[in-house]
């Protein structure tokens, strides 16, 4: 029992930092712009795959400094050439705008590296394993990811609370005409943001590649999961997004991890259900097979309860 | 809301209008249209193009009469087939007097049921919040269809025979052009009603709603509520779309709830136009057209309708219908003739660009796909090989000039509107 909480403490704490990887560009995008940007899991897919190809041309670490400049800057692209144009149609156009990009940037993905998952590996230098726990290896690889996560997230709080920058972008937030008329370029701080916001998910993608499978399905897979994070921890709230991220990989990874269900549970009350029923459906279903659809019954439940999310102030 | 139930006045303006001519247009063009194209495939593909026209309309009634964008429509789509093959099922199993024709109701009411269900929650906000709530409904009742086998089917789905359900006039829908006028007549009443729908002050509420909330509070009306009705009635006839899928396929699979279901939805809806009543009816056709015809051309023709569907976005959020509409005030003053010129001189870049761009996309297909079997390939009867230099020069060259050429032919049809809105202004009238 203690190796189970521990382990995926570990994992859900993982998890839940790599998807704060790329909700925090997606909340500081959404605050700034009003723009919540689907295609934004695409980057981050776009990061793992690109990560693959220079980590086989150059090795991991270039892969790793190299993939999300590369990505940012495909995002400060589509942002000045792309969404520029459609910000007059209004937020809707915006959105539709990035739920098509998300679309062509899967297709161009199969295009390039076909449809079936690529060999992205795990560096040799830190392919071993970092301690035994209750006879686990826990990988190094892992650790790692952990401190590029918690590093990562150290440097944007500190880049936006303690630095020049971070004050201009935290008053365009709010009141971007202000900043405009102080001879800041507002245009141009958008761009950025998109582009950084971009790169923090190209980070996340190259990280998370050799762990999980790197294919052209992981931005669907991962997509919605992200828009419930920004959603339950508040639009536009970073430290909800951050609450938020580590509560939906902890809910995960532990429901993953239990086997039960509520014939286990009931065992002793004698009670079965009709066979071939909705209700033996019920019965029988594991919290590990009810895993995925958590993350959307807690979205569900915060929507009811709490509409601007946990730490939100503003309704949409 | 009693309004709701007044459609009667809608019917008199549109027939006022001369609205009959284009109805019986519309009957006949469906009527006559299997003894136009005979085959079997283009049978198939138009009864797909009827469900498409339903379920793109009632999205429409979301997305451009009351401003909602939903990423989850599909749900009442696919819950309504769900519930059409198990009713349809037990119809045959308790030897009922039912018709098939009847049984869309049966997801009309399912799709009906479920809006009432989800509908009070996700209608509270429209905007990002609206859009965020419909993705997050769509993947949990889509998981859950994994879970509650007993009902969804698990992978295969449920299947149906709709030859055994009660015959009426000897009509048991084995053969497909049964089904065509059956899809073609459920069509024609959604279109109808739907439209009458748009004409009753309800619709118009829906619209104010849409454009100042606030402002449809002020004159006593509870935006929530108008948004809740409108999403209730688009379920409705989305669950009825549903129903006849059912019946045409007579299968039920997870699928028809899935996310490129939703995405294809909106696809069609916002390329045929959201702003006009017409519009999702062409996008439906389009995009069902294209989506039968391009994956018999190309491979990867879910690339081209992104590309078509960012293009929409960024240079014509009007759409289809819009584009067409924005000349009508031009052709009723007689000056579409000014505006030919440019548009035929627009022909040219545009068809050397796109080419240029098919060039460079399908080249890549063939070296990223099928890259192991050689690069050699042919595009209208042309070979080469996508690995060597000259056919991307030329595409580039292409895409170049076409794309500057078209920049030139710009700027003159951006002068000649000018001048057509100059001209209509001296005369007074048209805007």
């Amino acid at each position: 029992m203690a190796e189970l909480i521990i382990i995926s403490t570990l994992n859900g704490v993982l998890f839940g930092l790599l998807l704060f990887l790329m909700a925090s560009g997606l909340t500081l995008i959404f605050s700034m712009m009003g723009v919540l940007n689907f295609a934004h899991a695409s980057f981050y897919m776009m990061g793992a795959f690109i990560g693959f190809q220079i980590a086989k041309w150059a090795g991991f670490w270039p892969a790793l400094i190299l993939a999300p400049l590369v990505v940012g800057l495909a995002g400060a692209a589509v942002e000045r050439f792309g969404l520029r144009t459609v910000h007059a149609h209004g937020h809707v156009a915006e959105l539709l705008f990035t739920f098509g990009l998300a679309f062509v940037i899967e297709e161009v993905i199969q295009i390039i590296w076909g449809k079936s998952p690529v060999d992205f590996r795990v560096p040799r230098a830190l392919d071993f394993p970092a301690f035994t726990i209750f006879s686990t290896n826990y990988p190094a690889y892992k650790l790692f990811m952990l401190a590029v996560s918690i590093s990562i997230f150290v440097a944007l709080f500190w880049l936006l609370k303690r630095t020049r920058v971070g004050m201009i972008v935290q008053a365009s937030l709010t009141h971007p005409k202000m900043v405009a008329h102080l001879g800041h370029n507002v245009p141009l701080v958008f761009m950025s943001v998109f582009g950084v916001g971009s790169a923090l998910a190209g980070i996340a993608g190259v990280i998370a590649g050799p762990a999980l499978v790197t294919q052209a399905s992981m931005a669907a897979l991962l997509g919605p999961i992200l828009f419930v994070v920004v959603v339950v921890g508040g639009l536009g709230s970073l430290q909800g997004a951050l609450i938020a991220s580590l509560l939906i990989g902890l809910l995960q990874t532990f429901a993953v991890s239990v086997n039960l269900s509520l014939a286990d549970i009931f065992a002793g009350s004698g009670f079965t259900p009709a066979p071939k029923t909705i209700l033996e459906d019920l019965w029988r279903v594991t919290i590990a097979q009810v895993a995925p659809i958590l993350p959307y019954l807690l979205l569900m439940i915060i929507l009811i309860f709490k509409p601007t999310g946990l730490f939100g102030t503003r309704e949409s | 809301m009693s309004e709701t139930a007044s459609v009667l006045p809608g019917m008199k303006v549109a027939a006022s209008r001369g609205g009959w001519l284009i109805w019986t247009l519309l009957a006949a063009a469906f009527a006559l249209a299997p003894l136009l194209f005979r085959s079997g495939t283009s049978l198939t593909m138009m009864s797909l193009m009827g469900i498409a026209i339903i379920f793109a309309l009632s999205y429409n009634m979301l997305l451009g009469q009351t401003g909602m964008l939903s990423f989850g429509h599909a749900v009442y789509f696919g819950l309504g087939a769900y519930f059409t093959v198990h009713a349809m099922n037990a119809v045959i199993e308790a030897r009922l007097p039912v018709p098939v024709a009847a049984m869309p109701l049966v997801g009309g009411a399912a799709g009906l049921g479920f809006a009432l269900l989800f509908g009070w929650v996700s209608t509270k906000r429209s905007g990002t919040a609206f859009a965020m709530i419909s993705l997050g409904l769509a993947e949990l009742v889509g998981s859950s269809s994994l879970i509650l086998r007993s009902f969804f089917g698990g992978e295969e789905g449920v299947s149906t025979n709709r030859t055994k359900l009660l015959r009426l006039f000897d009509w048991n829908f084995g053969a497909q052009v049964q089904v065509y006028y059956l899809i073609a007549a459920w069509c024609l009443l959604c279109i109808a009603l739907m439209y009458a729908l748009t004409r009753t002050p309800f619709g118009r509420m829906c619209n104010a709603v849409r454009d100042n909330p606030e402002r449809a509070q002020f004159v006593g009306y509870d935006p929530h509520r108008v948004r809740y009705i409108a999403f209730v009635l688009s379920g409705f006839f989305a669950g009825i779309a549903g129903g006849l899928t059912a019946i045409n396929f007579e299968l039920a699979n997870a699928a028809l709830f899935g996310a490129s279901q939703s995405g294809n939805v909106l696809l069609a809806t916002f390329i045929g136009g959201v702003g006009h009543f017409f519009g999702p009816i062409l996008g439906a056709i389009l995009v069902t057209f294209l989506q039968n015809m391009l994956s018999d051309v190309t491979e990867v023709w879910q690339l081209y309708f992104g590309l078509m569907f960012i293009a929409t976005v960024m240079y014509a959020p009007g759409g289809i219908s819009g584009l067409i509409m924005m000349h009508r005030p031009v052709w009723r003053a007689g000056a579409l003739s000014r505006l030919m010129p440019g548009y035929g001189m627009m022909v040219v870049p545009v068809a050397l660009a796109a080419a240029g761009a098919i060039l460079v996309i399908e080249m890549a297909t063939q070296i990223g796909v099928h890259g192991a079997q050689g690069t050699t390939m042919k595009l209208l009867g042309i070979g080469f090989d996508a690995r060597s230099v000259p056919p991307w020069l030329v595409a580039g060259a292409m895409l170049g000039v076409g794309g500057l050429l078209a920049r030139l032919v710009g700027r003159r049809i951006a002068a000649a509107w000018d001048d057509v809105r100059a001209m209509s202004l001296t005369h007074g009238g048209v805007a």
